[in-house]
This record gives C-alpha cells, structure tokens and sequence, in this order.
C-alpha cells in the first residue's frame, strides 16, 4: 500500500534528531509536526520570523500577527523567538537549519527540484523554497511517486523550470524513500506491502536497487 | 511635523508626494503585517503605474489587492502571489509585470538597498528561472549570483507602537519585512496601533530606530486572518 499523508509525515518524523532547528513546508511536511518522537527536543522554523512554533491556538489565542508560513494562525512554543525577514533568511541562507522538509513537483538523479512553477498553469511564485533548498545541506523532499496518471515524478531530467540545482539528497515519496547521489536514485526503502518492481515502473530515471530493500517503519 | 517629531495626522500628508511611476516598497508577509490604511490611501488617490515590491500582493479585496481593480500597479516584486483571481487574470493577460523574486532574495535586497550596499552574491536561484541575465560567480568552489539590491521612493511600513521620534516596535511575526522596508524608501511613512512620547519605549527594545522613518500616522486596524486555524479542542 502506498502511504498516507500521516504516514509520509510519520516516516519523516523518524529522520529528527533531538536538537535539531527544523523549517517544514506547506502540505505534507506540515504535517511531521504531529508526529515529532517523544523525549526529543526540536525547534520549528517558520520563515516569516518564528522560531520555535507552537501547535495551532485555541479559539481564545487566536492572534492576527501571529502565523506561519503557510498564512495559519499559530502559536509560540516556551522558548520561541521572533525576528524579522532577513534574520529569518539568515538562518536559511546561513546554513544554521539541521533539517528542511518540503514538496515538489519533480525531481531527477541530478538532485535538481521543480516545485514552483507549471508554466501557463500554476505561477504562483517560490515563496522561501529557493532559499531554502539553496541554503541547506539536509533536505527531505516529500511527493507523490507518480502522478495520478502513473506519470513518474523521479526523472533523468526535471521537465519544469527549477527551484535549486543539485540540492536534493533525499526524498521520500509514497512508495519508497530514496537517496541521490553520484547522478542516480538509490532505493534504501519501500513503503509496506509496496513492491521493487513497482517502484521500477514508476521511476523513471536510474534507479539502483540493491539485493534486499526493507519496509518501512511507519 | 518639527524636528524629530515625525507624526502626521491625515493620509493626506501620510502619503504626500507620491506620483505616477514610482516604487513603493511595502512591508507585510499576507495580511499580517501590513499598512492597510497607507494602502487604501494609495487606491483613493489612483496613483498609477506603480512598481511595488513586496512579498505578497494582498488578496482580491484586502491589502495591495485593492490597488489591482484599477490597474494602479504595473510592476509586481514578490516571492509568492497566489490567493488573488484579479491578480492572475491580469498577470496572464500581460497587463501586470510579475518578478518572482525568492523570498529570502527580497528581504535582502530590500536589506541591502537600505544599507547602501548596490548588489550581492547568492546562492539562491542559480540554475533555475531567477538566474537567467544575472552575473554568476564561483567563489570558493561554490556558484553563486549576483543580484542587485532595491530602494523605493516611498516605503510603506506598519508597526505596533512607535514614539513620535519614529523609533518602532513591531510585534510577533507582524515583523516579518517591515524592518527592511523602512531603511529602504527615500520617504518611509509608517502607520502604527499606537504613539507613545519619547522615553515611554525602552531603548533596548527599539527594532527600528527613528533615523529611518519620516512619517508618522495612527493607523485603525483590520488585521484580517487569511487561513483560520485552530486545534481541535
């Protein structure tokens, strides 16, 4: 079975080291915030100016000048921080976030990501995800394997204008989790009940399959 | 206005001076953040032709949006432009010149600019759409480009509270681009929920200091919510 949104998010959630700075994306990676291990400590990023952000308020906390990323209303954990767009930029640009999680569109053994724009259809702009995939080291992309048509989002070649070159290491899609490195995919694991072949027929660019590839955990 | 005295009291004199063809360099990340009654004063003078860089563009009844129905802006800069059907439509039909600038890209250019440094070198953006006609460098083994910082003739900001020096608090994520805005306008007309004397704010607490800002208004506030959002009880 291919995963669930939960499960992609509880999949991510296992790769948190406690300590770790995090900048989630909108969608799915929103979602690892629910699933963040216990007996660790990590500290969300939200790059309109919040570090350390707190679960969605109450209808009693809702404030106005408080939200993230993604324009919710959100709340500050104990210990959180403010600031404005450049210092958040400069922990992004800087290099100072352990760990990025965002979407995309598609991405290629190249580790290049097309994740903002389908040109003559969905332009609606980068937002902060150039920055961010420019500016980490360790990056987790969460997709779909495939699109509904069975069209593979794992290429040789990005099809859609750029978000970052060579930048991405490691996506987790709903069937496999995946390594990129030295121009092509490396299988490392497949989603429960998901076979190898099935994950071949859908990746489309080169993909090394190593003799035994474990399910996940999730 | 005297001295450092910076507070105006009509919209009027808030946005004085602004003409067809200018730049504007707004602060706000959605609607939170931004200077709703600088905006609304701009739709009623019908100033056109305006380039304005800001992160977002409102949305089709609220924030920059309102300057959209009468095609008052003709120049775009920012990083997300979603949420706005007036927006696209004009975007599509050519009507409106969209620069999709990396969010982290516009705040330092809007940085930069403010500090008088022209330009800088990024990572953000080589290799893909926002690199094409820019200079690359590889420093260090890594490739980077250049991109050139940018002023405004008018910065349009929103604060919390200020004293009538100008100097500004902000508060919580309403921060977000408002400090780099304010260093960035030739005039830098700042709309707040409150004015306090000089002394009443705490020098250490100052995210903005007076320097910067030449005008000064108490704004009355929406403070509309885009996405409501809250847990399950």
């Amino acid at each position: 079975m291919a995963l669930t949104r939960d499960q992609l998010a509880q999949r991510v959630a296992q790769e948190l080291q406690d300590g770790f700075y995090v900048n989630l994306g909108i969608g799915i990676p929103t979602l690892v915030a629910n699933y963040i291990p216990m007996g660790i400590e990590v500290m969300l990023q939200s790059e309109n100016g919040l570090l350390g952000m707190g679960q969605f308020p109450s209808e009693d906390e809702i404030d106005a000048d408080l939200i993230n990323a993604g324009k919710q209303t959100v709340t500050m954990a104990t210990g959180a921080s403010l600031f404005d767009s450049a210092e958040s930029f400069a922990m992004i640009r800087g290099g100072h976030v352990d760990l990025t999680v965002l979407g995309a569109f598609e991405v290629d053994v190249n580790g290049n990501i097309a994740s903002y724009m389908i040109p003559g259809k969905l332009i609606k702009g980068m937002g902060g995800a150039m920055d961010l995939v420019a500016g980490a080291d360790n990056i987790i992309v969460t997709m779909t394997h495939a699109s509904k048509h069975g069209v593979s989002k794992l290429l040789s070649n990005c099809t859609l204008p750029l978000t970052g070159r060579g930048c991405i290491k490691k996506v987790l899609t709903d069937l496999a989790y995946i390594e990129i490195k030295d121009g092509k995919f490396h299988l490392l694991e497949r989603a429960p009940g998901v076979t190898v072949e099935q994950i071949i027929e859908l990746t489309a660019g080169e993909l090394v399959v190593p003799e035994n590839v474990p399910e996940m955990g999730v | 206005m005297s001295g450092f005295n910076k507070v105006v009291t009509s919209y009027e004199e808030a946005m004085a001076g602004l003409e067809d063809n200018m730049t504007v360099i707004a602060g706000g990340f959605g609607l939170c953040g931004i200077p709703e009654g600088l905006i609304a004063q701009i739709q009623k003078m019908g100033t056109k032709g305006l380039t304005v860089a800001s992160n977002n563009c409102g949305v089709d009844d609220f924030g920059l949006g309102l300057l959209l129905p009468n095609r008052q802006i003709k120049k775009i800069i920012a990083s997300y432009v979603g949420e706005n059907a007036e927006f696209e439509r004009q975007m599509m039909a050519g009507e409106l010149e969209v620069e999709l600038t990396p969010q982290g890209t516009l705040a330092e250019k809007m940085r930069a600019g403010g500090a008088g440094i022209p330009a800088f070198f990024t990572a953000t953006g080589v290799g893909t759409p926002v690199a094409i006609g820019k200079e690359e460098r590889n420093i260090n083994g890594r490739d980077y480009i250049l991109e050139e910082s940018l002023t405004g003739d008018f910065a349009i900001v929103k604060a919390w509270k200020a004293d009538r020096y100008g100097n500004l608090v902000f508060r919580h994520t309403a921060r977000n681009f408002n400090p780099m805005a304010a260093t960035a306008g030739k005039i830098t007309v700042v709309e707040v929920e409150e004015i306090v004397e000089p002394g009443e704010l705490d020098p250490n607490e100052i995210h903005t200091p007076g320097i910067y800002v030449n005008r000064l208004i108490k704004g009355n506030f929406e403070k509309r919510i885009e996405q409501r959002t809250v847990r399950s009880a």
